[in-house]
């Protein structure tokens, strides 16, 4: 037990297929230290946890070389589950819960208290019953220790996402022997006072001597909770840093490999406000846990309107009504004409596209290839890409894979080619490649839902910039919904601030921070004033 | 530390919930398929010129031989498999059971108990088979399913038509006909060879008796657990009230009446009854939790340790073991089937029936298969006589049976459809409210 570190993991190294994800990675992680995991989008962070959990994937595609010691002794981790009996708990980067379950009974999930029963002792444990009392009473320990106060008999399907994330760590708490607990991304999802309070839970349990690695794109996150940090890149070992020793530049040119540059910022300018390129009047939503409840606003042509709020507060519920991705009802007028809603080949016909939040659920294909995903909508909706022989319309294979291999470069999607699943894609990559099918459409009118959410900052860069340059160069009118303010500030012509599902206030980009913070408590500055 | 640690997200937990109210409208969506059959049924009996008294015997006779075989099919639909033709092949598994049975004489009670006995490895390998077949398929159950209930009926035919009767020779008389190959179309239980109501003729009674046994023994029950404090008070007085009230029902001669001509084979019904308590039983179980996390979302249960092959295995076989012995329930009954169509059959309405009751492809509860038996079989002992009134020709009411089975399940899938359509339009409606 005396081991000097909980987790080793030795010369790592694994393939997928002719691919090099992880080439001599070393990881060592101290008893009751928080460890930061950083690197870019598709460096091999999540890939380098599937191994340490024995994921599947990972076998199924030919093992991986190196070693894996858990307090000193080698061991093999044969799954999941195998992991979990052996003291690591991972909180995920997709949430693991099942929707239709009680909040018990899945931070319970596999691990029930149960009863014996005379059946039980003929046929064994799977046999034996439920102890509903017991378990939710472990299960309210488990989330008064994430400082949740929500009931423990609410069914998970329709809670905002921040709860489902400490949901998830409850269970992980809950774990009896558990020594090792992994985040992937847990803050991506979180609005600030969310990860503020995720953070706190963290340092608590690594305080109880449980060893945490922590993976984020937040440095700042890292540079206030973590004790060290291993920084990879292009599946290589980069350095492992004390904190203490760092400072946020630091990480991030180590990261990148180069000079870390700046966020964006764009000249404030005066947009005109004669031509409306979108009118919503008494819009309301039906997105559980982003509903909407009768917001107007009016969107010029040739600006970049962002809106922002808390997390739950109705943001998201925007795009996604008008998009007619969610029921939704209200007058939406765009460019003059009147927009159906309810139907969302309408919305797109109509030259509107989105890159929603959601990448794993309408963003992608995930078992088609990148290019398949970028052509998709366009193809479908517009007709594009298709090369007609007589009444047969076939896919212009060409023309895709060029559109593809620009969209690669411009966006910088790290990708083995276009032919690659998406799904096998890190997550960042993913996003990039919601965004790169949205530009594919050639849209007068772009809503981008949480742009930046899961991608490194030299992406976010990358990523921001483009909005920017289309907005200029090719006069896309944008709409950006962001829960990082800081981003909304940097590139937004006006901000209108929701919250619980209806407009506060419409500020500039350089109205105070008070101003911000109030808006979104739903107060409107003038009315304090 | 604690306080501020709670503010953070109690904020947030204020405005989220959205309310909820009973909606009737939403209501009446969710259960659209139900009410219609209670509407069909409604207006068909009242067409049907058929009187109460006939329609009660027909259905409590066709509920005792087929409830069991329904109710076989919520295990593996909580499980995530769908309604698959796992039914079919454990109707298999007893229909070769029962054939040598015959063969070997064994007729009676004993019959019974020996071909129940025998279906169960036979059932139990089969459903093995077909779980790790379907686990090859995940996600396309439903059609790859159908598939290979042809694949297996091939084989079911192979077996009953060149095997069993040519090269493993069967003796006793009815089961061959003499001049033909393979087993004989019809297999007879009502000679002295078979068993007919081998378990319906154990022990019946006329309604009204029956139900004062059987709420005297549950009331008893209630009292005991009441006693054990294992129940609330306020629930039991309603199991007692419900109780009460329905004995003193039966008092009143015109609804006795009704019930005049049903005789209850008591044994029969416990074996149902008991398979009610066995699907609640497993679902409290940490197998049948297993079984809802598997049928929620596979990853996340492998994610959580389960083994989700085996579980789903695991499922699949249950409800062929059960199916068989519904099957050898519905032939005690009937004293013959079909040799080369009753499992075929037998598989259909159990899928139809659920649905009917308002289970979906992946929720089913007991209340629901027996509605779903309840409400199927009643539209099928009231639709052929309406349909002869109103049309004038019986023909009709035929078509009207075959139309009804399958319909079902294609009107039942297509409403599942239309309300999840239904339930998106009124996004204002449903938050302001
Ligand atoms: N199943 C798979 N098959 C093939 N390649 C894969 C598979 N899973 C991941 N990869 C590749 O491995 C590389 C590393 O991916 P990984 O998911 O580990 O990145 P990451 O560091 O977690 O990135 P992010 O911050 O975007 O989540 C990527 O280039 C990805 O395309
Ligand atoms: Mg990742």
């Amino acid at each position: 037990m005396s081991a000097e570190y909980v987790l080793e993991m030795r010369n790592i190294t694994k393939n997928y297929g002719e691919n090099t994800v992880l080439s001599d990675v070393t990881l060592q992680v101290r008893p009751g230290e928080i460890h930061a995991l950083l690197g870019e989008n598709g460096a091999g962070k999540s890939t380098l946890m599937n191994v340490l959990f024995g994921m599947p994937v990972i076998h199924a595609t030919g093992g991986f070389g190196g070693e894996v010691l858990l307090d000193g002794e080698a061991t093999h981790i044969t799954s999941p589950h195998d992991a979990m009996t052996k003291g690591i708990g991972m909180v995920h980067q997709e949430f693991m819960l099942l929707p239709g379950f009680t909040v018990t009974e899945n931070i319970k999930l596999n691990r029930e208290v149960t009863r014996r029963n005379p059946v039980s002792r003929l046929l064994g444990r799977n046999m034996e019953t439920l102890d509903m009392g017991a378990m939710s009473s472990a299960a309210r320990k488990a989330l008064d220790s994430v400082g949740m106060s929500i009931d423990e008999y609410t069914r998970v399907e329709g809670m905002p996402v921040g709860y489902m994330q400490f949901v998830e760590i409850a269970r992980e708490i809950d774990k009896t022997g558990i020594k090792l607990l992994v985040f992937d991304e847990p803050t991506a999802v979180l609005t600030e006072s969310e990860a503020q309070q995720l953070i706190r839970v963290m340092k608590a349990i690594a305080e109880s001597g449980i060893a945490i690695i922590f993976i984020t794109h937040r440095l700042d996150e890292v540079m206030e909770a973590a004790d060290s940090i291993t920084i990879l890149r292009d599946g290589k070992l980069v350095t492992r840093l004390d904190k203490e020793k760092t400072s946020i530049v630091e990480l991030a040119e180590q990261m990148i490999g180069r000079k870390g540059e700046a966020m964006v910022s764009v000249e404030p300018r005066a947009v005109p406000q004669d031509e409306v390129a979108l009118s919503v009047r008494d819009l309301y939503v039906n997105m559980s846990g982003e509903e909407v409840r009768g917001v107007s606003f009016d969107v010029f042509k040739g600006e970049i309107l962002g809106i922002g709020g808390l997390a739950g507060q109705g943001k998201l519920g925007i795009p996604n009504g008008v998009m007619s991705l969610y029921a939704s009802s209200g007058e939406v007028e765009i460019f003059g004409e009147t927009l159906q809603l309810g139907n969302a080949a309408a919305a797109l016909k109509a030259g509107i596209a989105m890159v929603s939040e959601d990448r794993k659920g309408v963003g992608l294909l995930l078992d088609q290839s990148i290019e398949d995903n970028i052509a998709f909508t366009a193809m479908q909706v517009k007709g594009e890409y298709l090369t007609k022989i007589g009444p047969i319309k076939l896919k212009n294979s060409g023309a895709i894979r060029h559109q593809a291999e620009r969209m690669i470069k411009e966006l910088d999607i790290r990708c083995f080619g276009p032919t690659q699943h998406s799904g096998t894609l890190s997550g960042g990559n993913q996003q990039k490649v919601c965004i790169a099918r949205a530009l594919t459409m050639k849209p007068r009118f772009l809503f981008v839902s949480e742009p930046t959410r899961g991608i490194d900052i030299g992406a976010k860069k990358l990523v921001l910039e483009t909005l920017v340059k289309l907005n200029r160069e090719m006069g896309m009118t944008i709409v950006m919904v962001s829960s990082e303010l800081q981003e909304l500030r940097s590139i937004c012509d006006r901000i209108m601030i929701v919250s619980e599902g209806k407009l506060v206030d419409i500020l500039p980009p350089d109205a105070s921070d008070a101003d911000f913070g109030l808006a979104m408590s739903g107060i409107k500055p003038d009315e304090h004033k | 530390m604690r306080d501020n640690v709670n503010s953070g997200i109690d904020t947030a937990a204020s405005k989220a919930p959205v309310r909820q109210k009973t909606n009737w409208g939403r209501l009446f969506r969710e259960n659209a398929v139900t009410i219609m059959f209670v509407v069909m049924c409604i207006v068909c009996l009242a067409f049907s010129g058929q009187s109460l008294s006939y329609v009660m015997y027909e259905l409590f006779g066709r509920l005792s031989r087929n409830a069991f075989i329904v109710l076989a099919l919520i295990i593996p639909i909580v499980a995530g498999m769908g309604i698959n033709f796992a039914i079919t092949i454990g109707a298999m598994a007893a229909q070769i059971s029962v054939l040598w049975v015959i063969e070997w004489g064994v007729s009676g009670l004993p019959g019974m108990m020996l071909a129940a006995l025998m279906t169960v490895p036979l059932a139990a390998f089969f459903g093995f088979l077909i779980g790790k077949l379907l686990n090859k398929m995940k996600g396309q159950e439903m059609i790859g399913g159908l598939i290979l209930g042809y694949f297996a009926n091939g084989l079911y035919q192979l077996l009953f038509l060149f095997i069993f009767g040519n090269l493993i020779p069967l003796n006793a008389p009815g089961l061959v006909i003499k001049g033909s190959t393979g087993v004989a179309n019809t297999i007879d239980l009502s000679t002295e060879r078979g068993f007919k109501y081998a378990l319906d003729g154990l022990w019946s009674m006329p309604f009204v008796e029956a139900t004062h046994l059987i709420f005297a023994v549950l009331f008893l029950v209630v009292v005991v657990m009441l006693v054990a404090k294992k129940i609330k008070t306020e629930k039991a007085l309603t199991y007692m009230g419900i109780m009460g009230a329905f004995a003193m029902l039966l008092q009143i001669p015109a609804v006795a009446s009704v019930f005049s001509m049903v005789k209850v084979p008591m044994v029969t019904f416990i074996v149902v009854g008991v398979l009610c308590l066995f699907n609640t039983g497993l679902l409290r179980t940490r197998l049948g939790q297993q079984f809802r996390a598997v049928g929620q979302n596979r990853t996340v249960a492998n994610a959580s340790g389960i083994n989700v092959d085996k579980v789903r295995v695991i499922a699949i076989m249950i409800s062929t073991v059960l199916a068989g012995w519904g099957q050898l329930i519905f032939v005690q009954n009937m004293g013959s089937f079909q040799t080369y169509g009753a499992h075929e059959q037998v598989g259909l309405y159990a899928g139809a029936a659920i649905l009917v009751g308002g289970a979906g492809v992946r929720k089913a509860t007991n209340g629901q298969a027996i509605l779903g038996c309840i409400l199927f079989h009643l539209l099928f002992i009231v639709a052929p006589p309406a349909g002869k009134n109103l049309f004038g020709d019986s023909a009709i009411g035929e078509y009207f049976r075959v139309f009804i089975s399958y319909g079902v399940i294609a009107a039942a899938l297509v409403m599942h459809a239309w309300s999840g359509i239904q339930k998106k339009k009124s996004a204002k409606e449903a938050l302001t409210e």
